[in-house]
């Protein structure tokens, strides 16, 4: 009965909305003079944005209670290329939404811990919204041109933010994360021409692949080009080289974009297009899945226990994290897909906010090596309790969000009843163990301990980090103790795609 | 001689007006630089507008000169680009000692090429061939003080002549072989012989010289490196765009039958090209051999697009090069200001220029992501569906091979973004004076480069008119 009002408004509900906002605050960044009203433009628009998703996720209960299951919900179809099969065709379903609210809470945070960039400040904030624009394009897409389309939007901002505002090594890791990620977008290109190309009937157009039955011999070659080429973007095995250099090169909310949102659009790409329309290929190459990605988790918490520097340690640690994602998806299970998705959403938000807190830590004591830290808990006591709390939610403490992820992911897994996936299982459940040393001796470290004379005077979070962390810690709490909405939100989506899984 | 007559040479008798108009001009009279240059533009303006209107076409002197929808577009296309070389290139125009002369060749060539895309048989097409081919020789020697113009103008003449040569030789063979030069006979009377084959082959060496296809590109970077760079502007954007639509009418329409012998050949000249394109040019630092070898990577993929079916192919051919005018003329034009305004021609001279230069540095930047296919950028359209229609008959292999070149190549159009963006300058760059129709010239490019990809109806008209 509360809905009713809306029942009008539903009908004006435009997804497009979603890539006009942020396109229009990149735009007018531009225009203005003032760069204090640039970083407010910036955060109003991201803030919209947000605004904008929580009420999609209104009025997507409300369109489903009207209208029941569909595939995707308020979709739109523009004629693009007609030539060539190509359409401007966008809508949402649970597992969209759910990646866009994450997106547009990052987004927000990224903002607010980017204030005090002075080089180059309209261009650094431009970049970031258009890098935003990429994500949710990218999430809304329903034609498999447009999803490449925004896929590839996405590179060049992130090749310029690591380059010219990062730190370290910044040119040579720009380097490496753009060619890296072009050979990922290549072998999608290849994919997906193959797939236009083979599948019967030639179009981009995901609904209508999705009614079509591709032939074996085809699912069987797209499948891995697909899935290995949006596994580079989420550090499958072995292509995850890019994301030490390049996580801890870039600036903080390039971080916190590159693991909290770029390395789930990967996942996400894994689910909607090779998973979803490859059906056989996903089952003809789960077991391969399962052991990169078990690979990929094992291999990244321990690489992670030898990291000094607290970038590196967060950048590996997305690694094992996100393998967690494609160990999900490798299982085949309704459970474990929900999982996955859960996990992208949790580890999203967990990672950004430990970028963020990262970059506080750096701004003031001007270094990231663990070693040179200590008892930071007496001059910063709220940066050092977020510390904590964000290490707690990635070893998987229960109230938190990581919790609730990776025991899906880890029920999923052992529903699959065959060898190597119980196999795969144990070992993924040991990791935690591994990322729980890691996280209590790094996070012990830094916090706790002797405090040194030269960090006496550190202030702690001003009001534009207070801002970013709170909003990426409501996300976290929220999913950590109540994660029922958010989970009947992914489930019919999921569920849809195991049904197409498990048809023959 | 009918008015019917007169509308289908339309686009010609423009040309020709110009050139008679320009060199009574000369002759007349003395105008300085300063206000013939301006002239000069608007007539190209003129010239560009005019080809909308009045478009027919029909058969003239017995199917020698054929005139159709999808001809007068590409005539259109190359109408336009020679008028932005016009305005981007004004810093050098200016201080031309003899201007109106460069544009009459400009034209002659520009003439020969307007003749070349409307050939009906293989008479004319040679004779515009030549005409197309010797002006752009002259204007490459046009700074006669420099010895890397003359050379290059040598290497240019003697190269061109004797792939002239072989042309004539393959098509005196298809003539003797099939007794007819006229176009829409020929694909009627080829039989296959050894014979015809190897002539084919002639033919398509003439082709692959011009279009620096390899392993007949060597003449290429000298070229580039020692002409002018409107010179060059004009050889690797209006030469190459016309060579590769008479190509396409040369394989679809003439050789049609020899379809499974140039597929093979064409896939071998692609994956040559677009290795040794890509391989070079991430070692040069002379900014117009980079552009050379960057234009040759990307001829690589315009043949890739060839080997598909004809519908697509041309229409993804034509597409392409519209795309490619814009980008490659906003990178020439930005390198030659920049190189005009520190005397330097190495791609050091960009280092910080993004601190002092904010508009050049990004009309080159987008000019490197439209030519390296970075979406937003038409680039990126033109480049996938290049591919998508070279993929229509092609192997998964070749395709990945294809698709994983372009992160190589995109490895070195990123090496100038680093340039201009990431690295400090050597010696401080100050504000370098940018003429307003330069101005012009760059925003009109930039405004092509993001916009042709997004307003997909031009795709569709260029589609409608094959």
């Amino acid at each position: 009965m509360a809905f009713h009002p809306c029942r009008y408004i539903v009908l004006l509900m435009n997804v497009s909305l979603f890539l006009w906002v942020p396109l229009a605050t990149a735009l007018f960044l531009l225009l203005i003079r003032n760069i204090q009203l640039v970083r407010v433009v910036a955060l109003v628009g991201s803030v919209i944005q947000a605004f904008l998703c929580i009420f999609l996720y209104f009025m997507y209960l409300n369109e489903r209670a009207r209208i029941g299951d569909a595939f995707m919900y308020f979709e739109q179809q523009f004629n693009w290329f007609p030539s060539l099969g190509i359409s401007y065709h966008v809508g949402v379903d649970g597992i969209s939404i759910a990646m866009m609210l994450l997106t547009s809470f990052v987004v927000i945070a990224g903002v607010l811990m980017s204030w005090r960039v002075e080089k180059m400040t309209r261009e650094f904030f431009f970049l970031l919204i258009l890098l935003s624009l990429g994500a949710y394009g990218f999430f809304l897409s329903l034609d498999l041109f447009l999803l490449f389309f925004f896929l590839e939007v996405a590179v060049i901002p992130k090749y310029l933010l690591i380059g010219i505002w990062g730190s370290g090594n910044r040119k040579h890791s720009a380097n490496k994360l753009a060619l890296m990620l072009m050979m990922g977008s290549a072998l999608i290109l290849v994919g997906i021409l193959g797939l236009y190309f083979l599948s019967g009937k030639p179009g981009f157009d995901i609904t209508q692949l999705k009614a079509t039955d591709v032939p074996e011999k085809v699912q069987q070659v797209c499948f891995p080009l697909l899935f290995i080429g949006f596994g580079v973007f989420t550090a499958l095995f072995p292509f995850h080289t890019w994301v030490p250099d390049g996580h801890s090169s870039a600036p903080t909310a390039g971080s916190m974009f590159l693991a909290g949102i770029s390395m789930k659009l990967g996942g996400y790409g894994c689910l909607r297009v090779a998973c979803f329309l490859l059906p056989l290929g996903a089952k003809a190459f789960a077991e391969p899945i399962i052991i990169l990605s078990t690979i990929a988790i094992i291999y990244g918490a321990f690489a992670t226990m030898m990291q000094k520097d607290l970038k590196y340690l967060n950048a590996y640690s997305s690694i094992s994290h996100c393998g967690f994602v494609l160990l999900g998806l490798g299982m085949l299970t309704q459970t474990a897909y929900t999982g996955a998705v859960l996990q992208m959403v949790s580890h999203g938000l967990m990672t950004a906010l430990f970028f963020a807190v990262i970059g506080m830590i750096y701004e003031r004591t001007h270094t990231r090596n663990i070693s040179e830290m200590g008892g930071l808990l007496k001059v910063m006591p709220m940066a050092s309790v977020l510390l904590i709390i964000v290490g707690m939610c990635s070893l998987g403490l229960p109230g938190l969000s990581g919790f609730v992820a990776e025991m899906t992911i880890f029920t999923g897994a052992w529903q699959n009843n065959a060898i190597l996936p119980r196999v795969a299982t144990v070992l993924a459940c040991m990791s935690i163990v591994v990322t729980a040393v890691y996280i209590l001796r790094a996070v012990g470290t830094v916090v706790m301990g002797p405090l040194k004379d030269k960090y006496q005077s550190l202030r702690d979070m001003v009001w534009y980090e207070k801002g970013a962390a709170f909003v990426l810690l409501l996300g976290i709490l929220i999913m950590g103790v109540a994660p029922g909405w958010l989970v009947a939100l992914i489930k019919p989506a999921t569920q849809l795609i195991m049904q197409k899984i498990q048809q023959p | 001689m009918s008015l019917e007559y007169l509308i289908l040479l339309k686009a010609e008798l423009q040309i020709c007006l110009l050139i008679f108009f320009l060199l009574l001009l000369k002759i007349t009279r003395t105008i300085p630089n300063e206000k013939l240059l301006p002239l000069i533009q608007l007539l190209l303006l003129a010239n560009f507008v005019g080809g909308c209107f009045y478009n027919q076409s029909g058969d003239l002197f017995d199917g020698m000169f054929v005139s159709n929808k999808l001809i007068h577009l590409q005539k259109h296309i190359l109408s336009l680009a020679v008028y932005l070389i016009s305005l981007l290139f004004s810093g050098w125009f200016r201080r031309c000692l003899h201007l109106t002369e460069f544009f009459v060749l400009m034209l002659s060539a520009l003439l020969g090429m307007y003749f070349l895309l409307s050939s009906g048989n293989l008479l004319i097409f040679y004779l515009s061939l030549e005409l197309a081919t010797i002006p752009i020789a002259a204007m490459a020697n046009f700074e006669l003080t420099r010895k890397r113009s003359a050379e290059a103008a040598m290497k240019l003449i003697s190269s061109a002549a004797f792939s002239s040569g072989i042309l004539l030789f393959g098509i005196s063979l298809i003539y003797g072989t099939t007794g007819s030069i006229r176009f829409p006979e020929i694909p009627l009377l080829l039989d296959g012989s050894a014979l015809q084959v190897m002539a084919f082959v002639f033919l398509v060496t003439a082709f692959a010289f011009k279009l620096s296809i390899v392993p007949f590109h060597l003449w290429t970077a000298d070229v580039y490196e020692g002409s002018p760079a409107a010179v060059t502007a004009f050889l690797s954007v209006v030469s190459k765009g016309v060579i590769a639509f008479a190509f396409l009418t040369f394989l679809y329409k003439v050789f049609q039958p020899f379809n499974s012998i140039w597929y093979h050949i064409l896939m071998l000249l692609s994956i040559l090209t677009i290795v040794a394109g890509n391989l070079f040019a991430l070692r040069q630092q002379n900014m117009k051999r980079f552009l050379a070898f960057s234009s040759i990577a990307q001829v690589g993929f315009i043949v890739v697009a060839m080997m598909g079916k004809s519908v697509e192919s041309i229409t993804a051919i034509t597409y392409f090069v519209l795309i490619y005018v814009f980008s490659n003329l906003a990178a020439f034009g930005v390198m030659e200001i920049v190189a005009q305004h520190t005397g330097n021609e190495n791609r050091n001279a960009l280092k910080g220029l993004y601190k002092s230069n904010p508009l050049l540095s990004w009309v080159l930047a987008l000019a490197m992501f439209s030519l390296a296919g970075i979406p937003p950028t038409a680039g990126f359209f033109g480049k996938l569906i290049l591919i998508t229609a070279g993929a229509s008959t092609a192997s998964y292999g070749f395709i990945i091979f294809v698709a994983l070149n372009l992160v190589v190549s995109l490895y070195y159009y990123l090496l100038v973004v680093k340039n201009i963006f990431m690295d400090d300058a050597i010696e401080p760059l100050e504000k370098i004076p940018i003429s307003g129709s330069a101005k012009l010239g760059l925003v009109v490019c930039a405004a092509g480069i993001l916009l042709v990809g997004i307003f997909s109806w031009i795709y569709d008209y260029i589609a409608e008119q094959v």
